[in-house]
C-alpha cells in the first residue's frame, strides 16, 4: 500500500514537479536571450529594419517566458529549506555557497538589466541598450553555471570534508566545487540544449507566418537563423554529451549502467537503440544494437569495460551497507534514449526545413506544419534529460553521502506538503496555460507594425519603449 | 571579530534592502484600488515600478541564499518551520510577478482586472506575513534540541506576531504611497499624498505600540539600550515622513520612510542578537550566531565574494534608478 500522506513521497513529487516545471521555462530563457541579443546586434551593425522587427517579436516571447522562469525560481530557492531541512543542515556549508554566488553575481545582474532592456529603448544610447541585452544573456548563463555547479556537487561531491563533531559536510576547497568535472561538462551541455529549443521556437514562428504568406523576407531570415542555431546546437549537445558521459561514468558508474540497463559487467559493450523485454532485463525479446558504442561513450575506447548493475550493487552494499542501490532502471533506460532521440528528431526537422526551402524554392504545406509541431521537442528532451540525471542518482540525494530519505524535513507533515503540492500544481497549471496562450498570441501577431519605420538613424526610440 | 557576526550584519543588510525596495512595490500594488480610477491610471502606477520590481524582489532571493550559505541551520529551521506561511508568500510573489508582465498582453478588461486583483493580493499577503514571521522570530518559537520547529501555522498567529504583520502592512503601504507621490504627477500624486497621511496616522499608534511591546519583552537583555534607541529612531523617522508628505517634499519623505523601515529592522536585529532564532521551548536550544553558522572557510570565501560583488551590485542598481528617475505621466502611456 502506498501511503499517500508520506511526507517523503510528497516532498519528492513536489521537488521533481516544481523543478521540472521551472525547467519548462529556463531553456527558452537561456536560448532566446542569446538569439535575441544576436538579432539586436545584427540590427545595430547593419541598420536593417527586419532585424529590429525580429528582435522585438522574439524579445516579446522571451519576456513572457522570462516572467514565469523568475517566479518559479524563487520556489526552488526556498524549497531546500522548506522540504529538505535535514539536507540543508547537512550540506549548507558547501551547497549554499554556489547558490549565494549565483544570487550575488547572476540574479542581481539579470534582474537589473532585463528591466533596463525592456524600458530603456528611449532612455539609453543604442549602444548601451544593446549592452543591456548582452549583460542579461551573460547573467542568465552565469546563473545556470552556478546552479549546475551546486547540482553537480550532489552528483559528485568534491572539495569538502565530513566534520565528525557536527556530522556535517564542510567546504574545504571552493575551487573544486566550482570546477567540478561534472559541472564543466553539464553546463555547456545544458546551454546548447537550450539553444536548440530557442531555435525550434523561432523556426515554428517563422513557419507559421510563411505558411500564411506574411512578412516573407523577414520570416525567411528568421527561419534560416533558427534552423542553423538548432542544428549547430545539436552538434554541440552531441559533443558535450559525450564529455558528460565520460565524466559521469567516473563519478557514478551506476548511472551509466542504468542508462543501458546493463546488468553484467561487459567489455566492448554495445548500446541498444531500442529493446523489448521484461523490465528487470533478465530476458530480452528483441533489441537493436550498435556494437561497442556504450564502451565508447563511457570509456572513450572501443573495448573498454563497463561495469554492470549487479557488480555495482554488490560493491555498494559492501561499501555503504546492505541496501538497494539501483535507480529505477526502466526510467533511466528510456529517459536516456528519449533525450537523445528527441534531439536528433528536432535537428532532422531543422535540416529538412532548410533543404526544402533552399534558394527560395516553393514549399509544400506539410513542412510548415511539421516545423510548428516540432517547437516543443527540444524542451521535452531537456526535461527527460534532467529526469535521467536526477532519477539516475537515486537512492542518493548526495551521491555516496546522504540518501534522499534522510534529507527530508522531519517535522513538516504530510498534510502540509500535500497542501503545498496542490497549491503549486494549481497555480503552475493555470500559469502554463496562460503563458502558452500569450506566446501563441504574440507569435501570431507577428512583428509590430510601424508604417513609418525608417533605418536606425531615423527611428524614434520612444515608439519602442514598451510599457506594461 | 568573527566572520559569523559580520555575516549576521550582511544578512541583516540584505533583508533591510529587501524591505525598503520591495516594500514600496508592495505598497504600490496595494494602492491600486485607492489611487487610480481607470486603466490608464493603473498603467501609470504599475509603470512606476515596471523597470525595477524584479531587481527589488531579487533581494529576497539573495537574502535567502546568503542565509543558506552563512547560516544553514537557521535557514533549515526557519524555512521548514514556517512552511505554510512561506507557501503563502511564495504563491503571492508568483502571482504578483507574472501579473505585471501579463496584465496588458491579454484580451480585454476582464483579463486585465483579474491580474490587477492578483497584484493586490500578491502585495497585501507578503506585506502582512513578513511582519508576522519576523515578529515571531524575535519573540521565540518552539524549537527542539535538534533545532527543529515543533509548532504549526497557528503557533505563528499570536497577538504579538499578528500586530507585527499589521505594522509591516501599514509601513509598506505608506512607503508605496510616498513612492507614488514621488514618481507620478497630477491627480494620482494628490491622491497618493493624502492617503499617505491617513495611513501614516494609523501607522504611528500601531507601530509605536508594537515597538513598545518589543522593548518591554526584551528589557532584561543587556543591550536593551540599543533596542530602545532603534525603536525611538523608527518612530522619529516615521513622524518625519508624515511631516514631509504634508509639506509636499516627496523626496525627503521617501528617504524618511526608507529610514523608518531600516530602523524597524535594526530594532528587530538588535532584539535578536546574539540569537538568530530563540527557542521558546528551552533557551539552551536557541539557534545563535555562533551555533547556526557555516564553517570559517565557507564564511571566508563568502566574505570575499560579497566584498567583490556588493559594491558592483549597488553601483549598477543605483545607476538603474537614475536612468529611470523621471516621473511617469499619462502621456507616456500609449493609447491602446
Ligand atoms: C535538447 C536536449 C538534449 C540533447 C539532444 C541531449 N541532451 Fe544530454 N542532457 C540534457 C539535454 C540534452 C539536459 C536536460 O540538459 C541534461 C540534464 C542534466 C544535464 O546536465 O543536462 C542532460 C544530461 C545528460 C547526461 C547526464 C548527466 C548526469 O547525470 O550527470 C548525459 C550522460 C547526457 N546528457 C549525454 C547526452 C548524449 C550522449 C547526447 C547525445 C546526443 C545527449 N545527451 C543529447
Ligand atoms: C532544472 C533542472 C533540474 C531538474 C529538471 C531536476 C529534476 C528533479 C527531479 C525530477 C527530481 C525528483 C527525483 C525523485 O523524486 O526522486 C529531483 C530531485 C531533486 N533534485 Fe533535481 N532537478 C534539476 C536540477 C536540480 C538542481 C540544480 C538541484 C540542486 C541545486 C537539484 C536538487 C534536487 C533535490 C534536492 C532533489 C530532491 C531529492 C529527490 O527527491 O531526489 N535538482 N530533481
Ligand atoms: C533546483 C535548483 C534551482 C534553483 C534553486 C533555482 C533558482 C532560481 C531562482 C531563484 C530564479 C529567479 C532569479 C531572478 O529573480 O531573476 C531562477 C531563474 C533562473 N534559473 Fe533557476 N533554479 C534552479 C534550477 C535551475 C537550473 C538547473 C538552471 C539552468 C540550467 C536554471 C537556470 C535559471 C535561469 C537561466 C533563470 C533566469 C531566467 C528565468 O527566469 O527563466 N535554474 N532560478
Amino acid at each position: 500500500m502506498i501511503d499517500w500522506l508520506d511526507p517523503l513521497l510528497l516532498a519528492r513529487w513536489q521537488f521533481g514537479l516544481t523543478t521540472l516545471y521551472h525547467f519548462l521555462f529556463v531553456p527558452l530563457t537561456i536560448g532566446m536571450s542569446l538569439l535575441v541579443a544576436i538579432l539586436q546586434t545584427a540590427w545595430y551593425n547593419t541598420g536593417k529594419v527586419h532585424y529590429l522587427h525580429l528582435t522585438r517579436l522574439f524579445g516579446k516571447i522571451f519576456l513572457i517566458n522570462f516572467a514565469i522562469g523568475v517566479v518559479t525560481g524563487i520556489t526552488q530557492e526556498f524549497q531546500f529549506g522548506m522540504n529538505w531541512s535535514e539536507y540543508s543542515r547537512f550540506v549548507g556549508d558547501v551547497f549554499g555557497a554556489p547558490l549565494a554566488m549565483e544570487g550575488l553575481f547572476a540574479f542581481f545582474l539579470e534582474a537589473t538589466f532585463i528591466g533596463v532592456w525592456i524600458f530603456g529603448w528611449d532612455k539609453l544610447s543604442a549602444r548601451m541598450h544593446l549592452a543591456s541585452i548582452w549583460l542579461t544573456t551573460a547573467a542568465v548563463s552565469l546563473s545556470a553555471y552556478f546552479i549546475i555547479a551546486a547540482n553537480s556537487w550532489m552528483q559528485n561531491p568534491v572539495g569538502y570534508e565530513l566534520n565528525p563533531e557536527t556530522g556535517r559536510a564542510e567546504l574545504n576547497d571552493i575551487g573544486a566545487v566550482l570546477f567540478n568535472p561534472i559541472a564543466l561538462n553539464a553546463f555547456p551541455h545544458t546551454i546548447v540544449a537550450s539553444i536548440m529549443f530557442a531555435g525550434t521556437v523561432m523556426v515554428a514562428v517563422a513557419a507559421y507566418h510563411l505558411s500564411k504568406g506574411n512578412h516573407i523576407d523577414t520570416m525567411r531570415s528568421a527561419l534560416k537563423f533558427g534552423a542553423f542555431a538548432n542544428i549547430i546546437a545539436f552538434a554541440g549537445t552531441f559533443l558535450t554529451g559525450d564529455g558528460l558521459s565520460l565524466a559521469m561514468t567516473i563519478a557514478q558508474p551506476m548511472k551509466m549502467a542504468a542508462a543501458e540497463a546493463l546488468y553484467e559487467t561487459t567489455s566492448s559493450a554495445s548500446f541498444s537503440i531500442f529493446s523489448w523485454g521484461t523490465p528487470d532485463g533478465s530476458s530480452e525479446i528483441f533489441s537493436l544494437r550498435i556494437p561497442a558504442l556504450l564502451s565508447l561513450l563511457s570509456t572513450h575506447t572501443l573495448n573498454g569495460t563497463v561495469e554492470g548493475l549487479n557488480d555495482l550493487q554488490a560493491q555498494y552494499s559492501d561499501l555503504y551497507g546492505v541496501g538497494d542501490y539501483m535507480p529505477i532502471i526502466w526510467l533511466t533506460y528510456w529517459s536516456f534514449r528519449w533525450m537523445i532521440g528527441l534531439g536528433i528528431f528536432a535537428a532532422l526537422v531543422s535540416t529538412a526545413v532548410l533543404w526544402v526551402t533552399r534558394a527560395g524554392r516553393r514549399q509544400a504545406a506539410w513542412i510548415w506544419k511539421v516545423a510548428m509541431w516540432t517547437a516543443p521537442i527540444p524542451m521535452l528532451a531537456s526535461l527527460v534529460g534532467w529526469t535521467f540525471a536526477e532519477m539516475g542518482r537515486q537512492p542518493w540525494l548526495v551521491f555516496g553521502l546522504m540518501k534522499t530519505e534522510d534529507g527530508v524535513s522531519p517535522y513538516v507533515t504530510g498534510w502540509e506538503v500535500l497542501t503545498s503540492l496542490v497549491v503549486f500544481t494549481l497555480i503552475y497549471g493555470v500559469l502554463a496555460v496562460i503563458e502558452y496562450r500569450l506566446i501563441i498570441k504574440a507569435a501570431k501577431e507577428g512583428p509590430d507594425e510601424w508604417a513609418e519605420l525608417g533605418d536606425r538613424k531615423t527611428i524614434d526610440p520612444a515608439k519602442l519603449a514598451t510599457v506594461y | 571579530m568573527d566572520l559569523n557576526y559580520l555575516w549576521f550584519g550582511i544578512v541583516g543588510f540584505l533583508f533591510i534592502g529587501y524591505f525598503i525596495l520591495d516594500g514600496f512595490d508592495f505598497g504600490v500594488g496595494m494602492s491600486l484600488p485607492f489611487v487610480t480610477r481607470n486603466d490608464q491610471e493603473r498603467r501609470v502606477v504599475i509603470n512606476t515600478i515596471g523597470p525595477i520590481w524584479d531587481l527589488n524582489e531579487t533581494w529576497v532571493i539573495v537574502g535567502g541564499a546568503s542565509l543558506f550559505a552563512a547560516f544553514p541551520l537557521w535557514y533549515a529551521t526557519l524555512f521548514s518551520g514556517f512552511y505554510l506561511a512561506l507557501l503563502l508568500i511564495l504563491a503571492s510573489l508568483i502571482l504578483r510577478g507574472v501579473s505585471f508582465e501579463y496584465r496588458h498582453k491579454g484580451h480585454g478588461a476582464k483579463w486585465t482586472g483579474l491580474f490587477d486583483t492578483f497584484i493586490m493580493i500578491g502585495s497585501v499577503v507578503p506585506a502582512l506575513l513578513w511582519g508576522v514571521a519576523f515578529a515571531n522570530i524575535i519573540q521565540g518559537v518552539p524549537i527542539d534540541a535538534d533545532g527543529n520547529f515543533t509548532g504549526n501555522l497557528l503557533t505563528l498567529l499570536n497577538p504579538y506576531g499578528l500586530l507585527g504583520g499589521v505594522v509591516t502592512l501599514a509601513l509598506f503601504f505608506m512607503h508605496g504611497l510616498i513612492y507614488l507621490a514621488l514618481k507620478t504627477t497630477g491627480e494620482i500624486r494628490e491622491r497618493a499624498r493624502s492617503l499617505a497621511t491617513i495611513v501614516g496616522l494609523v501607522a504611528v499608534p500601531v507601530g509605536g505600540g508594537w515597538l513598545l511591546w518589543t522593548v518591554l519583552q526584551h528589557v532584561t537583555i543587556a543591550h536593551v539600550g540599543f533596542i530602545i534607541a532603534f525603536a525611538g529612531l523608527t518612530a522619529l523617522a516615521l513622524v518625519a515622513a508624515i511631516i514631509m508628505v504634508r509639506l509636499g517634499r516627496d523626496g525627503s519623505a521617501f528617504i524618511a520612510m526608507a529610514l523608518t523601515i531600516a530602523f524597524a529592522l535594526l530594532t528587530i536585529l538588535s532584539a535578536l542578537f546574539p540569537n538568530v532564532m530563540p527557542s521558546s521551548t528551552d533557551p539552551s536550544y536557541s539557534l545563535t550566531i555562533e551555533n547556526a553558522s557555516s564553517s570559517p572557510y565557507t564564511l571566508t570565501v563568502m566574505t570575499w565574494v560579497a566584498a567583490f560583488a556588493m559594491p558592483l551590485v549597488l553601483a549598477y542598481q543605483g545607476w538603474t534608478f537614475w536612468v529611470f528617475r523621471k516621473r511617469v505621466t499619462r502621456e507616456m502611456i500609449p493609447v491602446s
